[in-house]
């Protein structure tokens, strides 16, 4: 987020865009643009389809309806509130639930580190739950001492795969790239404010993983300790991790926060899933509809569009929510389709603002290959214990993952490399369709560097997002 | 767009500190020991509550 601000927003709010999509049609050409609204717009449907599984999932807790009935009541509700608020209804959720879930969530934190016997013996406890599976005794506790190999910490994840996979390609192309932070972005009223907007979000990013990793990890030292009677086991035996935080909710909250705690939950998952449709709408309508389709209709021919693309999104995403059902932890989706939009686009993007030899054509053949490639690797390797088919090695599983998060590490580091060579290497064997002067405020080399001098210290972004860095570096030290 | 959350955080918050004051006060022994013998309705209710009034406060328009 700090390298979004500082060297990437420029561009973004420079080059006058309304989108990512035309962002890339500006610097690369019409066929790259077409491409990334396509792959995009799968995403946000796959993304909004995860938001609606953990919706209608907490629902099937809270009121004990069954699956389906959860889907379509969510799905309709999430369909009433966008067509009665549209953009401006999705971004006042969005800001107020992420009140709501710091507000509701700290307590439970709060009681449950207590119940737990605080750090230090929460630490201790943990220590049986690794060695029972076979793990180093620090491995629940210590974020960084155990990711020497694959096999010695439970993600199953080395460190090589962390860094290049999570740490460099899968966050950066989601901070980088993603719709929602960027188009937010794009709405503020100063190029100052619009660099601001990133750094601010990354404040309370810092403390998010106390309210979320800390209660998963009092779980399963509460868990172990009670016999594993604490967490929901799924079909085959395993604890359910996606239901960790609705089960603390209704353990430690009594009638009143917990009510709070729950709506915030709701509240959460809504915002997650109108946003990805209010994206995906405006992908379709104007990305791919106004551009290939309709060009020249009136205003109110795209609005009935858009209301339509609205209906549609949701349908599907009923769809990809199904798809969610099948995978353990849905974090193990998400981070599978980022691995095949976002990573190749982001070697993309690094190269189109960075590199002013990097071609349309160059672009869109990274793109492609970058996206092929992740769809042959996903065909080829398999996580252990998993059957072919959703979850890979549908071509034929010749690498075997420790984990599935691992694979999906692993295939967003073989997408990028894929989109970054494939980029260099067409753009090197193509001409130039730009000059330098269409470039200007596209490219890093080509446009003048903003000047930020006159303002207070805490507005100024570069200044602050070293800061930023420096306290993340801190906080990873003291959980080492 | 003028996107002013100042407003809606404040009454959403106001809201939700009152009801969860009057659960904590009306609460029984039974619920004050399923959170650790503390009552975390009472206090984190008069949380909210000022986070409320100090977003009302700085929502009040300006002269």
């Amino acid at each position: 987020m700090v390298f979004l601000a500082i060297f990437m927003m420029p561009f973004y709010y420079g080059s006058k865009a309304r989108s990512v999509p035309e962002y890339l049609k500006l610097r690369f050409d019409e066929k790259t643009r077409g491409f990334n609204a396509i792959s995009f717009a799968a995403m946000t449907i796959f993304s909004s389809g995860i938001s609606l599984h953990a919706l209608a999932k907490l629902l099937e807790t809270l009121v004990h309806w069954n699956y389906w009935t959860c889907i379509a009541v969510s799905a309709l509700i999430v369909l009433v509130y966008i067509f009665l608020g549209g953009l401006t209804s999705a971004i006042y959720n969005e800001v107020l639930q992420f009140f709501m879930i710091v507000m509701g969530f700290a307590p439970l934190v709060y009681l449950a580190l207590q119940d737990a016997g605080g750090w230090t013996v929460l630490k201790e406890k943990l220590v049986p739950v690794a060695t029972s599976q076979g793990y180093a005794a620090g491995t629940w506790s210590q974020s960084w001492a155990h990711l020497g190999n694959p096999i010695e910490n439970p993600m199953g994840v080395g460190w090589f795969g962390m860094v290049m996979g999570l740490g460099f390609v899968l966050s950066f192309g989601y901070w980088c790239t993603d719709f929602l932070v960027v188009q937010r972005a794009m709405a503020a009223d100063s190029m100052s404010a619009a660099r601001r907007t990133p750094l601010i979000a990354a404040i309370p990013k810092m403390l998010f993983p106390a309210l979320v990793i800390l209660p998963g990890m009092v779980a399963i030292a509460l868990h172990q300790e009670s016999g594993g009677h604490l967490l929901p086991t799924t079909a085959d035996g395993t604890p359910d991790f996606n239901m960790v935080i609705p089960t603390l909710l209704a353990k430690y909250l009594p009638t009143g926060l917990l009510g709070i705690g729950f709506t915030a939950l709701m509240a959460s998952f809504m915002s997650g899933m109108a946003g990805n449709v209010t994206a995906f709408n405006t992908v379709w309508t104007y990305d791919i509809y106004q551009s290939y389709f309709a060009p020249n209709k009136t205003d109110s021919h795209y609005l009935w569009m858009g209301r339509f693309a609205t209906v549609f999104g949701i349908v599907v995403s009923i769809g990809a929510a199904f798809l969610a059902s099948q995978f353990n932890n849905i974090m193990d989706m998400l981070q599978l389709v980022f691995g095949f939009v976002n990573a190749p686009l982001f070697a993309t993007f690094l190269l189109g603002m960075f590199w002013r030899r990097a071609t349309g054509h160059g672009a869109f053949l990274g793109l492609i290959g970058g996206t092929t490639a992740a769809a042959v690797f996903h065909g080829l390797a398999l996580a252990k214990g998993c059957m072919p088919g959703i979850k890979g090695g549908w071509l034929k599983p010749i690498f075997s993952f420790q984990s599935e998060m691992g694979q999906n590490f692993w295939m967003a580091i073989v997408a990028w490399s894929a989109c970054f060579g494939l980029t260099i290497l067409v753009s090197l064997c193509t001409r130039r369709t730009k000059s330098d002067a269409e470039l200007q405020g596209l490219v890093y080399s080509l446009t003048p560097k903003p000047q930020s001098k006159d303002e207070a210290w805490y507005k100024r972004p570069v200044l602050v997002g070293v800061l930023v860095m420096v306290a993340v570096i801190i906080l990873n030290l003291l959980f080492l | 767009m003028n996107f002013d959350l100042r407003l809606p955080l404040g009454l959403i918050f106001s809201l939700y500190g009152i009801i969860l004051i009057g659960t904590g006060l009306t609460s029984t022994p039974e619920m004050v020991r399923q959170t650790l013998g503390q009552n975390v309705n009472l206090t984190w209710g008069v949380v909210q509550l000022l986070f409320g009034l100090a977003m009302l406060l700085l929502s009040r328009p300006r002269k």
